[in-house]
């Protein structure tokens, strides 16, 4: 009682007393010292957000013997957890891929966001012409498409269909080369993984060959 | 603090208690403002039973939460065998889990009549902004508490949801990618995206809901229900005994306690008929993909959210490179509108265009991808605003013009086709209805200043519209 007392009468006494600056000073900086703290203080807790070094351990690189694959044939492999797809296509999938080019919206792969290595800068977007390697994952919001091999007219597509593959979600289309097609939601061609040729037939996915 | 009240010696046991308990703690005081003293509008119709109903259902999943906690595993590897161990060897805990599930899509339902309702009769006016903003503060933190609930079960919807959805944020220009990594906590959706959103969906999302919902009732409560003739029933010139108590309000308790339990009664009527005859309820509550384990390798063949986030979701989908043009034009054309029909000054009618030009060369310049996910969040950020869009002259709809009826239901239908083309696999036809879908929902909004002056407005009673029965 004689505590809330003495605190009532400090109040008042401070209300009504002039506004003292050096006081004033003191508040604001200590005010800002502490939070400078609070802040400082939510960085480790924001950071444990982030992939944790497990995670990242864990995109270790992997190793696929593109011999097994009959033409016209994918296979998924696993890497950092996202489906892989090696395709091997054949001469008549790989002939269309030269008609397409005006309906794509990115044909010679120059976009940059998901930017495609150098060694597929090309129209088939691969090493080996008749091997796709590319992340099986929508660039729109992370579908993944699926396979619409066979040409011709079918739902969800158009007539003049080439074969490819669709992402059901959103309907992006995209031809073998995961190319996307103009006025999709999708804005970039399906990413094409860091890989090499080991040998004439080993692949490694996840690492570029070191010059 | 307020006065130390003296009791007689003589008064009965349980007086002395009170009495003890509010010289301490202001019991009385909160129950006479909040329940017995709360004069609520004598002439509230049935859509003034979601409120009560919203926070039912929020004991209700608060309550069967706390028990699936129990039983439920938030690892990727034992989540959704665990689910499926509470489905058949928990006892009882089929009635939970589906009390749980159905829940979250009543609390949708509930909530959309709840939010309809405050929209006709035009409850976000002056002075009630702020339970508005409240309200919707609720609807957008209930949509994030709904979406990471939906992953726990670690079926195949739950997985390519979250995978979609949190792919949205990595459309943002520049930081877009690293943020979308730091909320999966790993390069796609795993493990440590499971165990933070269980997080989320159990402790910090239901806390800042019932921080929100106790903000909502108390802002609501400071300045008394609206009702359906939009009338006040307790402002200065509004009717009152001579106590000051308005004479067209009765107290919250008995009167709308008791009225509360008839829509308590009906809803679970419905509630319990759907958990026990059908909880899937044909794949719109549970979804049939989401009975197969996730498996980040394959993509459902058809993936859709669940039903209460479609019309979103329809909304994003509407949104190609395309539309942008079309959206392109209509900007430009809003902006040389604005300026040449507004009374502005010359800085401002500049600063009109200027704005457009920069909208429009940034329309351009990033990828419609991010332009549909805009679209998406607006369309919820948007209702915010409607408090500041609304300048009719009255508050209900009753005494607005009779084409705002037709206006208002439009607008409903048109809610219910982007919501059911957002179930829809993507198709060509599907597409053009849900752009047209989009201006108009977003036209119904930003053309509110305009729209809602025009036409004869009826003249407003000085009292609430009330028959006994």
């Amino acid at each position: 009682m004689l505590i809330c007392h003495r605190k009532i009468s400090m109040g008042e006494a401070t209300a009504n007393a002039p506004a003292n600056n050096s006081r004033r000073t003191w508040l604001i900086t200590s005010a800002a010292m502490g939070g400078a703290g609070a802040a400082a203080v939510a960085v480790p807790f924001v950071s444990s957000f982030q992939p944790s070094e497990r995670a990242k351990a864990a995109g270790a690189a992997v190793e696929f013997d593109v011999s097994l694959l009959q033409p016209g044939e994918k296979v998924v492999v696993e890497w950092r957890g996202k489906p892989v797809w090696v395709m091997r296509r054949t001469p008549e999938q790989l002939a269309a891929l030269e008609k397409l080019d005006p309906q794509l919206a990115d044909p010679t792969s120059v976009r940059t966001a998901y930017p495609t290595p150098a060694y597929a800068q090309n129209r088939h977007r691969s090493i080996k012409p008749e091997i796709l390697v590319a992340v099986g994952i929508c660039t729109h919001l992370g579908c993944s498409p699926g396979d619409k091999l066979t040409p011709g007219p079918q739902p969800s597509l158009p007539d003049d269909w080439q074969g490819g593959f669709l992402c059901a979600c959103h309907g992006s289309t995209f031809d073998v080369a995961g190319r996307v097609f103009k006025n999709k939601p999708a804005p970039d061609n399906l990413e094409v993984p860091p890989h090499y040729y080991v040998s004439e037939t080993k692949l490694l996915i996840g690492e570029e060959k070191s010059a | 603090m307020a006065e130390f009240k003296e009791i007689s010696p003589d008064a009965p046991m349980a007086q002395k208690a009170l009495n003890w308990v509010d010289n301490r703690f202001p019991l009385s005081k909160l129950y006479n403002e909040h329940l017995g003293e709360y004069y609520a509008p004598k002439n509230f119709n049935f859509w003034y039973f979601f409120g009560s109903l919203a926070l039912l259902v929020l004991v209700i999943q608060i309550v069967t939460g706390i028990f699936l906690v129990m039983h439920y595993k938030p690892d990727a590897a034992l989540a959704f065998a665990s689910v499926e161990y509470i489905m058949r060897d928990v006892p009882w805990g089929w009635l939970i889990r589906y009390m749980h599930s159905t829940g979250a899509s009543a609390f949708f339902v509930v909530v959309y009549l709840h939010m309809y309702r405050g929209l006709i009769y035009g409850s976000y006016r002056k002075p009630r902004e702020l339970v508005w903003v409240f309200g919707c503060a609720i609807f957008l933190v209930l949509m994030a508490e709904a979406f990471m609930g939906y992953l726990l079960p670690w079926g195949q919807m739950s997985y390519w949801g979250a995978q979609v959805i949190v792919n949205l944020f990595s459309a943002i220009p520049f930081i877009g990618p690293d943020l979308a990594l730091l909320i999966r906590g790993d390069f796609v959706v795993g493990d440590a995206t499971l165990n933070r959103f269980f997080a989320f969906h159990v402790i910090a999302v239901p806390l800042v809901l019932l921080g929100l919902v106790v903000a909502h009732i108390i802002a609501l409560h400071e300045v008394g229900s609206n009702n359906p003739d939009g009338v006040e029933i307790k402002g200065p010139n509004a009717p009152k005994d001579a106590n000051g108590k308005p004479l067209d309000g009765i107290p919250f308790h008995p009167y709308y306690s008791v009225h509360d339990i008839l829509g308590v009664t009906g809803f679970l009527l419905v509630f319990s008929a759907i958990v026990f005859f059908a909880p899937e309820l044909g794949g719109y509550f549970l979804e049939f993909n989401n009975f197969i384990p996730a498996d980040p390798l394959v993509t459902p063949l058809h993936i859709a959210p669940v039903w209460y986030f479609t019309p979103f979701y329809s909304m994003l989908r509407a949104i190609t490179t395309e539309m942008m043009f079309a959206l392109v034009a209509i900007v430009l054309g809003a902006a040389v509108l604005a300026a040449a029909k507004l009374q502005l000054t010359k800085a401002l009618k500049v600063a009109v265009l200027g704005g457009a030009v920069v909208l429009v060369a940034l329309m351009l310049a990033i990828d419609a991808k991010f332009w549909g996910v805009v679209a998406m969040g607006g369309a919820v950020i948007i209702l915010f605003f409607l408090p500041w869009l609304d300048y009719s002259p009255v508050r209900s709809i009753r005494y607005r013009p009779n084409w705002n009826k037709w206006l208002y239901g439009i607008f409903v239908i048109n809610f219910l086709i982007l919501g059911y083309l957002g179930v829809l696999p993507p198709s060509p036809i599907g597409e053009r209805v849900s752009q047209v879908g989009t201006l108009f929902y977003f036209g119904f909004f930003l053309l509110m200043p305009w729209w809602s002056r025009i036409g004869e407005f009826k003249p407003v009673p000085d009292r609430v519209t009330f028959k006994p029965h």
